[in-house]
């Protein structure tokens, strides 16, 4: 009697203990999911999926090494048996082309305006920078007055004459 | 409104001439003084004004764009270049080809305005295109 109560004692616990194990060995899907999920948290853009223990990652990054991070992130987690990668690695979209600088090209056009008038007037030499006509050289008075009057019909910022010498 | 004290004079001229649309800004230490003045006399006048103000214009504190109201399609124009031809254009622009010249000194007529820069024009020998604005002036 006392043998058959020890051999049910053993029996009893040893069941235990195979039931405590095969709990800690074998984690719920859900748990699972709760611990692959946290992990890929710093990885926004993956889901993971878990069932019978095999963990299906989904999503998009922008790169192979975010993926197998990602994949190795839910293998070393306990209880995962698999790992089906279903990441998408897509290029980041390509940067919005530049804008075309307004400036530049508000100032490449009042250039051709002026280049088409300073070139009647030998002896003078204009430059535009940010809307500013700057001119240099050398000019008799009237001339200089008549070539005022065509620059300022380009609507220009400034007619910077500082360097020009009224002759 | 120092720049506007200053050119008093310019800017009350303008008023009294009849130019119209008259336009005065003071942006980044540049008086911008746009309008249409009633005659080439005018703007002569105006631009006159102006070089008395600021001799020679080196001052740089102002940029006057006054448009001829008298220059409008039909308007007789002459050639004020300083003695050259002027040269006719297909287009535009002064990579066009040129398709004709007016003498120095002769009158043309305006077709239309493609641009303040760039006006069509037809001389009396029937020769038609774009010549550079600034070397024609209405004939009053």
């Amino acid at each position: 009697m006392i043998m058959k109560l020890k051999h049910l004692t053993t029996v009893l616990l040893s069941a235990g203990l195979m039931f405590m194990i095969s709990c800690k060995g074998k984690p719920k899907d859900a748990d699972i999911q709760a611990t692959v999920t946290t992990a890929l948290q710093s990885t926004p853009g993956i889901s993971a999926d878990v069932k019978d223990g095999v963990v299906t990652l989904a999503g998009t990054v922008t790169n192979q090494a975010d993926k197998d991070a990602a994949e190795n992130a839910a293998k070393v987690t306990q209880g995962v048996k698999s790992v089906v990668n279903n990441i998408t690695v897509a290029a980041p979209p390509p940067p919005p082309p530049p804008a075309p600088d307004a400036a530049a090209t508000a100032d490449a056009a009042l250039k051709t305006g002026v280049d088409a008038i300073v070139k009647d007037f030998p002896g003078i030499t204009a430059d535009v920078k940010d809307g500013v006509i700057t001119i240099t050289g050398e000019s008799k008075a009237d001339r200089w007055k008549k070539l005022k009057i065509a620059l300022d019909a380009l609507k220009p910022k400034k007619v910077d004459a500082s360097g020009l010498k009224v002759k | 409104m120092a720049l506007q004290d200053k050119y008093k004079e310019l800017i009350d001229a303008a008023k009294s001439a009849g130019t119209s649309n008259l336009q005065v800004n003071e942006q980044d230490g540049v008086l911008h003084i746009d309008g249409e003045a009633p005659s080439g006399a005018v703007k002569d006048q105006l631009w006159d004004i102006y070089g008395k103000i600021d001799p020679n214009f080196l001052t740089g504190d102002v940029v006057m764009n006054i448009n001829v109201a008298t220059a409008v399609a039909g308007a007789k124009l002459k050639v004020v270049t300083e003695s050259t031809n002027l040269n006719i254009r297909k287009g535009p622009g002064t990579d066009q080809p040129i398709v004709g010249k007016a003498a120095h000194g002769e009158i043309v007529s305006m077709i239309s305005k493609q641009s303040d820069q760039w006006w069509l024009i037809r001389t009396d020998a029937g020769e038609e295109g774009y010549a550079y604005a600034q070397y024609l002036q209405p004939v009053e």
